[in-house]
């Protein structure tokens, strides 16, 4: 498992360096922004990343409720089947594709729907009992990692484009920030809060904080923004050059987000194997004391 | 427009966050490890 581990991590730091070559060199310069504008390279795979993280953890955190109860579980299931169907077939109905905004594609749509159900079932096979509580967490942590990362390139994008660092108002910018401030709050509800209810807590917040990614993400598509609009099928154009470059980007991005979510899950599979052994060390230190106690509460009596 | 610097600052910050994450990760792991020795010995 470590050798295939620093295979994926000798692989992904070349593609990494790879996807760098390719946004410091090969793509054009913007005509407009000139290199500034290469921070897309940085700044979109991430929040496209951060996206797919916090979507993991609302699966997880659904799957996790569900979980409490056998009868939940199965008209989740039932629910999730439906809403990918029911989701499809919608999609390709005219009244439904008038309301999509101009340049979405239906089958892009379609594919976003559909991905709920198989990553819903994916995720219930490959991580059973508590193994969904930590993936949850993993998802959620990387991903804040990587929303930060996309709060931090984007005012330092912004400046030179925009003159300003923040647009205050915009609601791309208000919704992402209020996204990052959710998983914030979620992880501050994990580290420090020791009920035994915080798992459950946490999964109920996460289904509530995910609502805002579809808020985010269609924010440039509803509402006029000082963001830019979509260029990727948003009805914008693009170089196939600088297209090549973001997709190359994000696939490498991928990459080193599944590695560092392996280790994060890895840390605390290892740390709830350190709490069970503390807890059992004190449950059998407990048992020798009540044990050596007990021949002195008779000579009492 | 002198904007290259603001891209060295986008990648550079971008690379910091990631290697100060990871680098929590680490001082996490060790810190169990020892905890989990520790535990190791008093058994």
């Amino acid at each position: 498992m470590k050798k295939l581990f620093l295979i994926l991590a000798g692989v992904t730091a070349l593609f990494l360096a790879y996807a760098s070559y390719l946004a410091l060199k090969v793509a054009p310069t913007d005509a407009l922004q000139g290199d500034v504008y290469r921070i897309i390279y940085y700044h979109v795979p991430s929040a496209w990343t951060a996206f797919l993280l916090f979507f993991i953890n609302f699966i997880a955190s659904v799957q996790y409720l569900a979980r409490t109860k056998a009868s939940l579980q199965k008209a989740v299931q039932w629910l999730v089947l439906a809403i990918g169907v029911i989701g499809v077939i919608a999609t390709f109905l005219p009244q439904v594709q008038a309301l999509l905004p101009t340049g979405m594609r239906p089958s892009a749509v379609a594919t976003t729907v559909v991905a709920f159900p198989a990553f819903y079932f994916l995720l219930g096979w490959k991580f059973p009992g508590d193994r969904m509580d930590m993936l949850a967490l993993t998802a959620a942590e990387v991903g804040v990692v990587f929303c930060t990362i996309v709060l931090v390139t984007g005012p330092i994008w912004a400046r030179p484009v925009w003159g300003i660092w923040w647009a205050p108002g915009d609601i791309r910018l208000t919704s992402t920030l209020v996204l990052w401030l959710i998983y914030v709050s979620y992880l501050v509800l994990r580290r420090f809060s020791n009920s035994a209810q915080t798992q459950i807590i946490a999964a109920a917040l996460a289904v509530f904080g995910a609502l805002d990614v579809p808020l985010v993400y269609f924010s440039i598509w509803f509402f006029r923004t000082q963001h830019p609009q979509p260029v990727i099928g948003g009805g914008g154009s693009m170089d196939p050059r600088m297209l090549h470059t973001l997709l190359t980007s994000w696939m490498a991005f991928l990459c080193f987000a599944f590695l560092v979510c392996w280790s994060r899950f890895r840390l605390e599979l290892l740390k709830r194997e350190a709490e069970q052994a503390e807890a059992m060390e004190s449950l059998v230190g407990a048992g020798t004391a009540a044990k050596a106690s007990v021949p002195l509460s008779r000579s009492a009596r | 427009m002198n904007s290259f610097k603001f891209l060295v600052a986008a990648y550079v910050a971008t690379w910091l966050i990631h290697t100060f994450y990871i680098g929590t990760l680490f001082s996490r792991y060790r810190r169990l490890r020892q905890s989990l020795k520790e535990l190791g010995k008093r058994k």
